[in-house]
């Protein structure tokens, strides 16, 4: 029990989120279906979460408990917005891939 | 503490199940679960509200738009189908990478801890549930209205803007309304035989046969 009585060190959540962020990475990366890479940047914003939590938590400050809501709120944006962009570009598709996606029209 | 790795456990293995799905929707199921991991690991670091919120907004709401959205897409004439797969092939270089990056993270926070001491004068928080501590629902909503009142607007206009160009972009597939609205009025059948023979004196029923 270090660290103003957190559950575990600091150093654990800070490495969990990196680690949880560079998973949400790779996913963008690899995969080519537009539904997975989503959920992927979903992954990323919640290690981000995550880490604030953790500092938030660590300062005992909640500081970050606003930033995360408001990161929240961005990220259901951003989910609404691009799943609107799938729907439009992918409508007519036979299979869903980013790279026949060429033109920056649907 | 143990709570803390059997979380952090489950966290990476959705996580690692989500991007090697084969199916969007395992993929969604795997998102669930990370989800609900993570606003358990929320309430271990006394964020109360925020691990509700974490459960409606992004398990209830956003989620549930996803399945929507897999839904729409595979409910055409054929199945829906994913392009060519490409992780077999990324998979080796991948794992070497990821194992590089992950053994740098280790010692790097090996290297240097963080360690972090509270202003003094901060109520060191209770136990979770406890009312006006720290992360409770009243701590929050306190904080949310009073400091930090501004980012709250702020995300008001966010999620306008969202739906305005949600409405935008998958709102209306026909004529866009300034088009609409220019367009004169014009009668309803427009077919200069059947006008010349309406012109003529014929019965439509005679003409039609």
């Amino acid at each position: 029990m270090t660290d103003a009585s957190l559950p575990v060190a600091l150093n654990n959540y800070v490495a969990l989120s990196a680690v949880l962020f560079f998973i949400g990475v790779a996913g963008v990366i690899v995969r080519r279906n537009p539904l997975i890479m989503l959920m992927s940047i979903e992954l990323m914003w919640n290690a981000a979460n995550l880490a604030f939590l953790a500092f938030s938590r660590a300062w005992i400050n909640n500081a970050g408990h606003i930033f995360v809501f408001l990161v929240i709120t961005v990220a259901a944006a951003e989910a609404a917005i691009g799943l609107a962009i799938v729907v439009v570009v992918f409508r007519k598709a036979k299979y869903v891939d980013v790279d026949d996606v060429e033109l920056l029209k649907g | 503490m143990i709570v803390f790795w059997l979380l952090s456990l489950a966290l990476v293995a959705s996580a690692v199940f989500v991007i090697t799905a084969k199916k969007p929707v395992y993929s969604v199921v795997g998102l669930l679960a990370n989800f609900a991991a993570l606003a358990i690991m929320y309430l271990t670091l006394s964020a109360e509200f925020l691990a509700v919120i974490q459960i409606v907004v992004y398990s209830g709401a956003i989620l549930v738009l996803f399945v929507f959205v897999i839904a729409l897409l595979s409910s055409g004439v054929a199945p829906f189908m994913m392009g060519p797969d490409r992780l077999p092939a990324a998979a080796g270089g991948g794992a070497i990478a990821a194992l590089i990056a992950l053994a740098l993270v280790v010692f790097g926070i090996a290297q240097r801890p963080v360690t972090i001491v509270p202003a003094a004068g901060t109520a060191l928080p209770g136990p979770v549930g406890t009312a006006n501590t720290f992360g409770s629902v009243a701590d929050f909503g306190n904080a949310l209205f009073t400091v930090y009142l501004l980012p709250f607007e702020i995300t008001a206009l966010i999620l306008m803007v969202a739906v305005i160009a949600v409405i935008l972009l998958a709102g209306d597939t026909g004529p866009s309304i300034q088009q609409r609205l220019r367009r004169k009025r014009e009668p309803i059948v427009k077919d200069p035989a059947f006008d010349a023979a309406m012109h003529r004196g014929e019965r439509p029923s005679e003409r039609a046969s």
